[in-house]
């Protein structure tokens, strides 16, 4: 099943690498990907390891409060939709640095993006890879976690650095199908099981009983607080909250995706069909995690390899062996296929805007030097995330990785973005010390919070450094602004708003 | 002869001319040029940016997109956080069952997906009026663009 899968997508790739050639193709698929099909990938770009296996696995040890990730993680593309995606795919071109450096300084300004992009993106990836290897571990005893690790790398090297955007996007959207499936199949069991009688299925969700130590409870699992407890729950779902809703809209691997389609209508297109897609799907979440914790148990997850196999487990109990294998499979292929966006969106920064534009001054001294080094950095990022998920090992928190990652997005890149478009004022130094307090700040938080054990005693309190970090990203780019005024920039702003409003002179489609 | 074609493109394209294909604007100011070191190719400006922000159309477009956009985030955001916050400190209405054991708080929760999907329709018939109102803007500017001074 998953050989298949693997199979298919080296097929994609070598068609991709057939087709395309240039620098629009490999970074933006010659920006002509579909609305739809670009709904798909970006839905198959954010539906992570995180998503299916992470959140049906807190659903079904919390109940409720991991249904809170489902609905932050859905709210955030309104934030795309009706804020950057448009603007975005108005006035740049590959990365959204493009925006930035369009009226500020851009050396120091796309040196900076460049850094957060790859920190996200790194940590991002690290969660997938440690993940994948986790779940082969389990699955496949035979195959130990670095060479499972090793596997998912190599595979994903070879997708972008042959196939680059066309065969990434395409990988995306066979591998959201195909998770759209297992998800509504898997949904169905479960209240095949209950005799599709809803009154039934959340009556014993409102019973679910497992052991606690040495004693049997039995808890209503619809009532939030088991896993956000007081002093800190509320706050901490705020804070949450907060780097899912502004994070989603700084992801790197997501805004590329709005590089690939034609134009700005286009974008909001896919928005679209990537709402009703991950809406759908987080939904169906409370069916694969309430049907985890009624059907199969806690106590039997927590046996058969933790929590992340929630799903996996579910379709074993219902599904027998082959549908074990085949949700598996789907889980594999989700991590292969994100950790491949992941990977362009990390290249696509570095090789356009660090290496092009900050070393080279903006001049590509051959042609096609910017996709070879990228193909390159594809490489050497592949090749870091091997190593760095090895060297966690398989016992890495997945989900504390996954939210530093939304939690820097939010923090560093939202600000920058949002300031450049619509605040007249910003300037250069604005942004470099928007983009520097708001990395600075999630990661330094992140350290000292609950979620890593560096520290004895924790000196911040909440699990995510949201709901700080996100305000100092904002407070470092105003500080950095209110330094000094930059007329150039200012001149600029008329330009670059009339060209994100209206889509004036927008990068279009390659021609054939 | 190819000098009319350049100052034709120049006048009907706007895509931001540049010094590599991969660079998206040489309308940064990566190398502050001198007017007087100005190349023709780098004085030309297609369109006077600040007299298009400020024109009556551009003007409405704007605003017909900020009375839109504007509400609507501030709503979503009010409506998301409402649930944490109640979660948290109104835990007697969140546990309160609606639908037979069914709680507030996963109706809430529910309602919010339903919340998403209604804006984001709302949204898409928004953005056709203001599609429609693009495309008038950039029709009168390139109805308008003429050659930069010398050409022709």
């Amino acid at each position: 099943m998953f050989l298949l899968f693997v199979a298919i997508t080296l097929g994609i790739t070598w068609w991709a690498a057939r087709r395309s050639s240039g620098t629009s193709h490999f970074f933006a698929a010659g920006r002509r990907i579909s609305g739809w099909q670009n709904g798909f990938a970006v839905a198959g770009d954010y539906m992570s390891a995180a998503s299916f296996l992470g959140i049906a696995g807190l659903i079904a040890f919390h109940g409720f409060d991991g249904f809170m990730y489902s609905v932050g993680w859905l709210v955030a593309y309104l934030t795309v939709l009706l804020i950057v995606a448009e603007p975005l795919r108005n006035a740049g071109k590959y990365t959204m640095a493009d925006v930035l450096a369009y009226r500020l300084n851009p050396r120091p300004v796309r040196a900076m993006a460049s850094l957060s992009t790859l920190t996200v993106s790194t940590f991002y990836m690290i969660a997938q890879m440690v993940g994948a290897g986790a779940l082969v571990a389990i699955l496949l005893p035979s195959v130990s976690f670095h060479a499972a690790v090793i596997g998912v790398g190599a595979l994903m090297i070879i997708y972008v650095v042959f196939g680059g955007m066309l065969a990434t996007t395409w990988v995306q959207i066979i591998k959201a199908i195909l998770l759209m499936g297992g998800t509504i199949l898997l949904s169905l069991l479960v209240m095949a099981h209950f005799g599709f009688d809803f009154g039934a299925f959340f009556e014993a969700v409102a019973h679910v009983t497992y052991r606690e130590g040495d004693v049997e409870v039995t808890k209503d699992f619809l009532r939030p607080g088991l896993y956000f407890k007081p002093p800190y729950g509320a706050i901490d779902l705020v804070s949450l909250g907060m780097a899912l809703i502004f994070g989603t809209a700084g992801l790197p691997h997501i805004l590329v995706r709005f590089y690939t389609v034609p134009d700005a209508r286009t974008a909001r297109v896919s928005v679209v069909w990537a709402m009703a897609l991950i809406g759908v799907f987080y939904v169906l979440t409370t069916f694969l995690g309430f049907g985890a914790a009624t059907i199969v148990g806690r106590d039997y997850i927590v046996a058969h390899g933790g929590n992340n196999m929630s799903a996996p487990l579910l379709a074993q109990r219902l599904g027998g062996e082959m549908f074990f294998a085949f949700v598996s499979a789907i889980a594999f292929a989700t991590i292969l296929a994100v950790v491949a966006g992941l990977t362009i969106s990390a290249s696509t920064s570095f090789a356009h805007d660090f290496y092009t534009n900050v070393v080279h001054r903006g001049m590509e001294r051959r042609p096609g030097e910017e996709v070879r080094v990228a193909r390159i950095t594809a490489f050497v990022v592949g090749a870091m995330a091997i190593v760095i998920a090895i060297l966690l090992g398989p016992k890495a928190n997945v989900a504390f990785l996954v939210g530093l990652a939304f939690a820097v997005a939010a923090s560093a890149n939202l600000p920058v973005i949002v300031f450049s478009l619509f605040w007249k004022r910003f300037n250069t130094k604005g942004a470099v010390c928007g983009l520097a307090s708001g990395l600075l700040a999630s990661i330094v938080l992140i350290l000292v919070s609950p979620s890593v054990d560096l520290l004895a005693e924790p000196w911040f309190p909440l699990k995510n450094p949201g709901i700080v970090s996100i305000p100092l990203g904002f407070l470092g780019a105003i500080f950095g602004t209110l330094l000094g005024r930059e007329p150039h920039a200012e001149a600029k702003h008329s330009e670059l708003f009339v060209r994100a409003s209206t889509g004036i002179g927008a990068e279009k489609a390659a021609d054939h | 002869m190819s000098d009319t074609t350049k100052i034709k493109a120049a006048s009907t394209d706007l895509t931001p001319v540049v010094a590599a294909p991969t660079d998206v604007a040489r309308l940064t100011h990566r190398a502050p040029v001198p007017p007087h070191e100005q190349t023709a190719d780098q004085d030309v400006d297609v369109v006077d940016w600040d007299r298009v922000a400020a024109a009556e159309d551009f003007k409405s477009l704007i605003r017909a997109k900020v009375r839109f956009v504007v509400p609507a985030s501030a709503f979503f955001i009010v409506y998301y956080f409402a649930l944490p916050l109640l979660v948290g400190y109104a835990p007697g209405l969140m546990n309160r069952k609606v639908v037979g054991v069914v709680n507030f708080a996963y109706v809430f929760a529910l309602s919010q997906f339903f919340m998403a999907w209604t804006i984001a329709a709302l949204y898409v018939r928004a953005a056709t009026r203001f599609d429609r109102m693009e495309k008038d803007i950039i029709a009168r500017l390139l109805r308008r663009g003429k050659p930069a001074p010398g050409g022709n």
